[in-house]
């Protein structure tokens, strides 16, 4: 993409748009601080819903509690993190609709970075780190017996988690370069995802789990990697290296969700709004 | 649904006939408004069918993991619970309602007093007009996708169903009351965001629609029940539905509601006499 | 960049097309697509430092036009070039080298102060700190920013934030400006100053000049060559006095009369269009005589209280040629030298000391 090549000379130009961001942000104290708190709040609601659920029974889809947060943490952490950084992408429907895209292509900078830093919600890094938080308490009560390869895939994971999620973000919000309407679809694919991975994936079963584990690739997200963690066999029957394939399922979908950004703004460029 | 609200709004006495006439005018202007959205309309029943799955399964994997039963729903309950709650969403309409909170922002408001309808019932006709198209074209999907999908449960008892129709229709009343209190703050505040963010974060889960609220001890379900409108929002009427109580309870939740919705309006009633105060000699 | 030579043209289009498919609704559920051309067979010639008017109703394919110049749209068919460059190409290397203002897409972060957002635009657009502060004093100087400099945006009137939206569109020194609707929605005092300030860029000559717009009084006091489009094709692209001499119009001779009369005077080539005011007032127009001409004979044959000319009037030329059924094809293009002058007319001149008693 041409608009990427000069990525380096235009760092200054992004940093600007991020300190307008910032400054924007911060001229809403009152808000900002319902903000905040609230967002911490929805991550601590999602956590919580699953302590209720296991109130009422010991195990879900064969894990136990301790087990089913270690799921619940991978899928946080990178959920929230991804959130934070391309989130605010489904405003994309709100640029196309009032027309405000044409702004941003009127300046110099690459279209999608100017959309995530112009909006980029500032008030969800204490959710992100609220979600890493979760990860770390709930590999920490795990009691694994950790060795370098599972240190290093509790980083990689989540890492390669905000890629997978942040791609799915994208793909869904450039829907909306064909279909203004779209409405709350994106959202099935990216807090539906969230919950998909939030549980075993032994809870979900058929053509449902089929599409949304392996056709999508959400179950390579934190399913897998747990498994890989917890050192547990696969009750679904895939081996335990799949636990590791977790970056090599969330380049291709990023390069998907590249592809389907740009054709979309093709798309917007030769019908208009 | 119309006769069920004329009985709590305020009584205009002398011309009831004339005056329920532009109720229902309202109410159908309502209905024909939302069916423009046609495709959001689509985009929104594919979106809550989509989480009636992801719901569903895991639901039902907590029952399997409880044994059968999970505090006190069989395994078909908790799939008629979610389903016909993912219909239900968008008929109470939880989210996304900003309406008022948007006249105030730019002063539209102003020409609602101008209007010889009460501007609660007036925003409670346009809303129950919505309510009935999404009615139409938001319950069916999901329900009818989950009898498709999974082991749904039907009423076994007369006035299930009756009850049902009452309940949804007290839950539409009482979800209406709350978030036309929750806009309403922005004849206060700078703007509402605050109040619907707060608003959005806790009816999800209070109403029950990530996990039933008899999940919860009792210590804390009871109070939530008859302290706040949340579970008649939602719990409720799915309570009522799938039969979780005897009849006496089941009727005795619906007569909760009741006492919510008539609370709840004559809230909206008073904020809106004082916003109206304030625009008034104020100047908004 | 690429420098072109001197006399290239600035913007260039041929045969320029945009199509869009419209889904219309037949019956109750079915749709039919149906293509429309927006825009439909635009040639276009700007040099450096003309200042065109791009004017024609609604839905003419103005607005289509400029956003395939900006790199906003890409066209059906046929070519455009700014600056040399190909609009959607080369999309970011050509937004250094343009200024847009579209009327309500705002360039400015709506929550911080003017002063913010110019100082944001400074990096966005890379410009070195000494040109961005030469250029931001001229305009405070001659937009009058300085009163509202470090108010939010969102806080703004309209008017001033159209002021604060042409200096973010000229802070980087851009060789063309695109204005789609510059004064769309301003009060007097602000359409004004909006006008004069695009006079005074305009007189330099560095700057070329494109807008929209729907006030014809912005054409009159900026643009020495008007182009007007409709249904998606150029109808006229001239001068001003191209197309009143095209389309008829004339000055009118407006004479007050001291003692009302009952029998108006008779004028060679110069017929009475209507008799006001109780017959004081006679308004002649000057179809083969000229406005001295038909003071003249007046005062010859009636007690004048006062006169004034009146230039014809562009709107209702304008009218006219919307009206106009079938397009017609455009005469050649102006050249630029054939325009340059009859810069400003003014809609009424009164003639100073014309009464004789």
């Amino acid at each position: 993409m041409a608009e990427w090549a000069h990525g380096r000379s235009r760092l200054p130009a992004y940093l600007a748009l991020l300190r307008g961001q910032a400054r924007s942000q911060a001229s809403y104290r009152t808000s900002f601080v319902v903000d905040l708190v609230s967002n911490v709040g929805a991550t601590v609601l999602d956590v919580l819903t699953v302590l209720v659920l296991f109130r009422v029974t010991r195990e879900l889809g064969g894990f136990d509690r301790t087990e089913a947060m270690v799921m619940v943490g991978l899928s946080s952490a990178a959920f929230a993190t991804a959130d934070l950084a391309v989130g605010n992408v489904d405003g994309l429907r709100q640029y196309v609709r009032t027309g405000l895209f044409d702004a941003v292509l009127v300046r110099p900078l690459g279209a999608l970075p100017q959309l995530l830093l112009m909006d980029l919600p500032l008030r969800k890094t204490s959710r992100a780190v609220f979600g890493i938080g979760v990860l770390v308490v709930a590999l920490a009560t795990a009691e694994l017996s950790w060795t370098p390869a599972r240190v290093a895939l509790a980083v990689l994971t989540p890492l390669a988690g905000v890629v997978f999620f942040g791609a799915i973000f994208v793909a869904t919000a450039s829907l909306s370069f064909w279909w203004i309407d779209s409405g709350e679809v994106g959202a099935a694919f990216t807090y539906g995802g969230r919950d998909f991975t939030t549980y075993p994936m032994t809870v979900y079963s058929g053509w449902f789990r089929a599409v949304f584990a392996y056709g999508m690739g959400f179950g390579f997200v934190a399913y897998y990697p747990a498994l890989a963690l917890l050192g547990r066999a696969d009750p679904l029957g895939l081996p335990q290296w799949v636990g590791w394939v977790a970056p090599a399922v969330a380049l291709p979908v990023a390069a998907v969700a590249a592809t389907v950004w740009r054709l979309g703004v093709r798309h917007y460029r030769s019908t208009g709004s | 649904m119309g006769s069920v609200t004329a009985t709590v709004a305020p009584p205009i006495g002398r011309n009831i006939i004339p005056w329920f006439r532009t109720f229902a005018a309202i109410t159908g202007s309502g209905f024909r408004r939302y069916s423009t959205y046609r495709q959001a309309t689509v985009a929104g029943a594919f979106t809550n069918t989509v989480f009636g799955f992801l719901r569903c399964y895991v639901l039902l994997a907590v029952a399997a993991g409880a044994g059968g039963v999970a505090a006190g729903y069989s395994p078909a309950q908790l799939a008629t619970f979610v389903w016909v709650g993912q219909g239900l969403l968008a008929v109470v309409l939880l989210w996304r309602w900003t309406d008022l909170a948007d006249r105030i922002r730019t002063g539209e408001v102003a020409s609602d007093l101008l209007r010889p309808v009460h501007p609660v019932v007036s925003y409670l006709a346009t809303d129950l007009g919505r309510a009935g198209y999404a009615l139409l074209t938001r319950f069916l999907p999901p329900v009818l996708t989950g009898l498709l999908f999974f082991d749904l449960v039907l009423p076994s008892r007369w006035q299930t169903v009756p009850l049902f129709v009452l309940s949804v229709g007290l839950a539409v009343v009482i979800c209406f009351g709350c978030r036309f209190l929750v806009n309403a703050t922005a004849y206060w505040l700078y703007d509402a965001r605050g109040a619907m963010i707060l608003w959005t974060l806790s009816s999800g889960v209070l109403a029950g629609l990530y996990f039933p609220l008899r999940f919860l001890p009792d210590w804390a379900a009871v109070p939530l029940w008859l302290a706040t409108p949340f579970p008649s929002l939602l719990q409720t009427p799915l309570d009522v539905l799938v039969e979780r109580d005897g009849a006496g309870i089941q009727a005795g939740m619906v007569g909760v509601q009741v006492l919510w919705a008539g609370l709840i309006l004559l809230a909206c009633r008073r904020v809106q006499r004082r916003a109206e105060r304030k625009l008034v000699v104020q100047g908004g | 960049m690429t420098a072109l030579p001197p006399d290239a043209p600035v913007i260039e289009a041929r045969d320029l097309r945009k199509e869009f498919v419209v889904r219309v609704r037949a019956g109750r559920f079915r749709r039919t697509k149906r293509v429309v051309g927006a825009v439909d067979g635009i040639d276009l010639t700007v040099r450096r430092g003309e200042m065109i008017g791009y004017i024609g109703p609604n839905g003419a394919g103005k607005s289509t036009t400029l956003k395939m110049m900006t790199g906003v749209l890409s066209p059906s068919s046929g070519e455009v070039r700014v600056c040399g460059l190909p609009p959607v190409a080369q999309r970011v290397r050509l937004a250094l080298r343009i200024g847009v203002v579209f009327g309500q897409r705002s360039q400015l972060w709506w929550d911080l102060p003017l002063r913010d957002s110019f100082d944001l635009l400074r990096h966005v657009y890379r410009v070195p700190a000494a040109e961005h502060a030469a250029r931001l004093r001229r305009c405070r100087a001659e937009l009058d920013l300085d009163g509202f400099l470090d108010i939010p945006v969102r806080q703004l009137s309209l008017g001033q934030r159209m002021r604060g939206e042409l200096t973010a569109a000229l802070l980087h020194g851009p060789e063309v400006l695109f204005l789609d609707e510059p004064t769309i929605g301003l009060d007097l005092v602000s359409r004004q100053a909006v006008r004069a300030f695009l006079a005074e860029l305009g007189a330099t000559g560095d700057t070329t000049l494109v807008l929209t717009t729907h006030d014809l009084a912005d054409i009159e006091r900026l643009c020495r060559r008007l182009v007007v489009i409709d249904h998606g094709r150029v109808v006229h692209d001239g001068s001003i006095e191209a197309l009143h001499a095209r389309y008829g119009s004339r000055r009118r001779v407006v004479a007050d009369l001291e003692e009302p009369l009952a029998e108006p005077p008779v004028l060679p080539g110069a017929p009475l269009l209507r008799v006001e005011a109780d017959g004081r007032r006679l308004v002649f127009a000057c179809e083969s005589a000229t406005a001295s001409e038909v003071v003249a004979g007046l005062a010859r044959l009636v007690a004048l209280r006062d006169i004034a000319i009146e230039e014809p009037d562009i709107e209702d030329v304008v009218a006219r040629l919307y009206r106009a059924p079938a397009p017609t094809p455009a005469p050649t293009p102006a050249p630029a030298g054939d325009v340059a002058q009859g810069c400003s007319i003014t809609s009424t001149a009164k003639v100073p000391g014309a009464s004789a008693s």
